[in-house]
């Protein structure tokens, strides 16, 4: 995965949690798959089932694969079933101003950028889609950008990602496989170590 | 030795610094139990790979259990497959677990600790965001996510970027009712839900010196609610008698390289917060994040941190004082407030007391041994004679995976954790209060306080 141009889809809430992300009542499967009909599942569906046609990801026309978010999206519970909801349903971006941490490994563990930009930036891409809900959005992850050039909106803003994360996105290895091959550096260090 | 305590644990557990921001960190233990770890198996399982140190893997059944008769088979086909996955991969691995009866069953959070399985100056991590509990022992304790708890199976070890460090003072003496789980809310509704993201934090102070370890855990439990990675308390004389009557041969060698952990007086903090605990009274939450909380007495409006989206939720109105607001359901239990000091503070309340004819009340302990503990101190009694339901061990209504849930529109007073939308069940109503203010809820019927029912 090197860049990813897609229109984006608002989610324009912030503290968005993973109760949400996923209710947990969805957590009993043994899977890793499957949880993409699940996502925001209280929100996008009426209590009898049917599509909620006021919430942003049913008015999507555009198939999104960049959500763009309020503040502190991913806070809250530690499970990675929101990240595979998220990858499930087809988004491989996030834009928000900050993302709680425990969700943000897991979403980079499942491929999925967390993408941190200033409020303004990311308040910035809320209105312009709003007004253009058909807006490309380009982020590039070798130089860092997320990048817009439209006939009246331009927008080229660099982001930050771990260098040896960045390197594993790009490179398709997961930290699992570097672990792996130190296992004989951990024998090593068991050794000395005294618990 | 000079620096912070969080930097030093994490100094002794660097197995590699494999990029300048990059340390693979080595894990001590690691709790798992049956819904974040059957993936992370499945990961294992196909690479026919056995899990690394399974002696340093301490399994345990508790966010899908049932909270009454256990003894007999789980109804939800899905619950009791995934406890069934729990056991079938605990026996293949050759890992110890405490399942549904065991006499050490219980909340993951909660069964460590009494074990004497959480010790100072570890690595702690499981596949659960209150895994920061076990920090009131001096320890670097986080949550994680399944990929990470297949690494750990995999490796004993993560690929983790040091935290920043915060150091949280609370100086000064608490008022007659005001406890741990107020100290808690007060501290997030200070920085709010992500005021501390990206950090580890040291709680410190005079409130912290004079907290017993279950208050201790009590707000390290939180730390995920102010965004922290993880929350801790340095080791000091209630750290070691606490473990001293959980574990045989503690040697005074060892507590001395324990207590040299602590952070020194010139150690150095990315952030330091300082509050006042005379400032601090019982609390109640107001919306659907745990950092809307209040002074009980105060109007909603004291907080800033309401969003419209969220008090709609609660149909509790901008301008409202919720004293007297009558409350349908009371929870007391969670890896927050399941202990047994939690329970002796509740029975203080509800002795020679009823509860109010409308509320459901619900008592889950945090494990078989608080549960059996309150039953040999006569408790169950207090709790029956009040017409509160006393349960048997799990997470239960706190997340409302297994059948304990708060009808759709119903208000519960908790002692949990979250507040957030449909926490409790579809369309359930969460107010985070201490455990004796949940407690006077339930006998008055109506939002309390609670130090009216104090002596």
């Amino acid at each position: 995965m090197k860049t990813i141009q897609s229109t984006g889809v608002v989610l324009a809430i912030d503290n968005i949690d993973t109760d949400q992300i996923i209710p947990a009542k969805f957590l009993k499967s043994t899977e890793k798959s499957g949880f993409g009909k699940h996502l925001f599942a209280n929100w996008r569906y009426k209590k009898n089932g049917n599509p909620n046609p006021d919430f942003a990801l049913n008015m999507d026309q555009h198939n999104s694969s960049i959500l763009i978010t309020g503040n502190n999206f991913g806070c809250g519970s530690s499970r990675e079933h929101a990240a595979w909801a998220i990858s499930d349903y087809g988004i491989k971006a996030i834009i928000s101003s900050q993302f709680a941490d425990i969700f943000k490994g897991n979403a980079l563990n499942n491929d999925i950028l967390p993408i941190a930009l200033k409020s303004e930036d990311v308040s910035l891409l809320m209105h312009q889609i709003a007004q253009n809900p058909k807006t490309k959005i380009e982020v590039n992850i070798n130089q860092q950008t997320v990048e817009i050039n439209e006939s009246n909106f331009s927008f080229n803003k660099g982001f930050e990602i771990d260098p040896l994360k960045k390197k594993f996105i790009v490179e398709g290895i997961g930290d699992l496989e570097f672990l792996l091959s130190i296992q004989k550096e951990i024998e090593t260090f068991e050794n000395s170590h005294v618990v | 030795m000079s620096g912070t305590i969080i930097d030093k644990i994490w100094d002794q557990h660097v197995v590699k610094a494999v990029t300048e921001g990059v340390d693979a960190l080595y894990i001590d233990t690691h709790y798992i139990h049956e819904v974040t770890s059957p993936q992370a198996f499945t990961g294992l399982n196909d690479r026919g790979q056995k899990v690394f140190r399974p002696k340093q893997t301490i399994a345990t059944a508790d966010h899908n259990v049932p909270t009454v008769d256990q003894h007999l088979t789980i109804k939800n086909e899905l619950s009791l497959n995934q406890v069934n996955t729990l056991i079938k991969n605990c026996v293949d691995h050759n890992i110890e677990l405490f399942g549904i009866g065991h006499e050490k069953n219980g909340i993951v959070h909660v069964i460590g600790p009494e074990n004497g399985l959480t010790l100072p100056g570890m690595t702690i991590v499981c596949g659960d965001s209150h895994t920061s509990t076990h920090g009131a022992f001096g320890t670097i304790a986080f949550g994680i996510g399944t990929s990470q708890v297949e690494h750990v199976l995999s490796t004993q070890c993560l690929l983790l970027g040091r935290p920043k460090t915060m150091r949280i003072e609370v100086n000064g003496k608490l008022g007659k009712g005001v406890e741990a789980k107020d100290v808690a809310l007060y501290i997030i509704s200070q920085l709010g839900t992500e005021g501390a993201t990206g950090h580890f934090v040291e709680f410190a102070g005079t409130v912290f010196e004079n907290f017993s370890m279950e208050e201790r855990m009590t707000v390290c439990n939180m730390s995920i609610e102010m965004g922290a990675k993880g929350g801790l308390v340095g080791i000091d004389q209630t750290t070691i008698d606490y473990i001293k009557k959980r574990i045989d041969h503690l040697s005074d060698k060892k507590i001395k390289s324990w207590k040299l952990l602590n952070s020194s007086s010139d150690a150095c903090f990315d952030q330091v917060i300082e509050l006042e605990a005379s400032t601090i009274t019982p609390m109640i939450t107001t919306g659907t994040s745990p950092d809307t909380g209040i002074n009980i007495t105060s109007n909603v409006n004291s907080t800033s941190r309401n969003s419209d989206k969220g008090l709609n939720y609660m149909q509790i109105e901008k301008n409202e004082v919720l004293i007297g607001k009558s409350i349908d359901y009371v929870f007391i239990g969670s890896c927050t407030n399941g202990r047994i000091e939690d329970l002796r503070k509740v029975a203080e309340i509800a002795k020679h007391r009823k509860k109010a004819d409308h509320v459901t009340v619900w008592i889950v302990p945090g494990s078989n041994q608080v549960r059996n503990q309150a039953i040999a101190e006569g408790l169950d009694v207090i709790f029956k004679d009040a017409g509160f339901e006393f349960r048997e061990p799990g997470c239960s209504a706190c997340l409302a995976m297994n059948e304990d849930k708060i009808p759709s529109g119903a208000l519960c007073i908790s002692t949990s954790n979250r507040n957030f939308e449909g926490r409790q069940g579809d369309g359930a109503r969460t107010i985070l209060a201490s455990p004796i203010t949940a407690a006077a809820a339930a006998i008055k019927g109506e939002i309390t306080d609670p130090r009216t029912y104090l002596n």
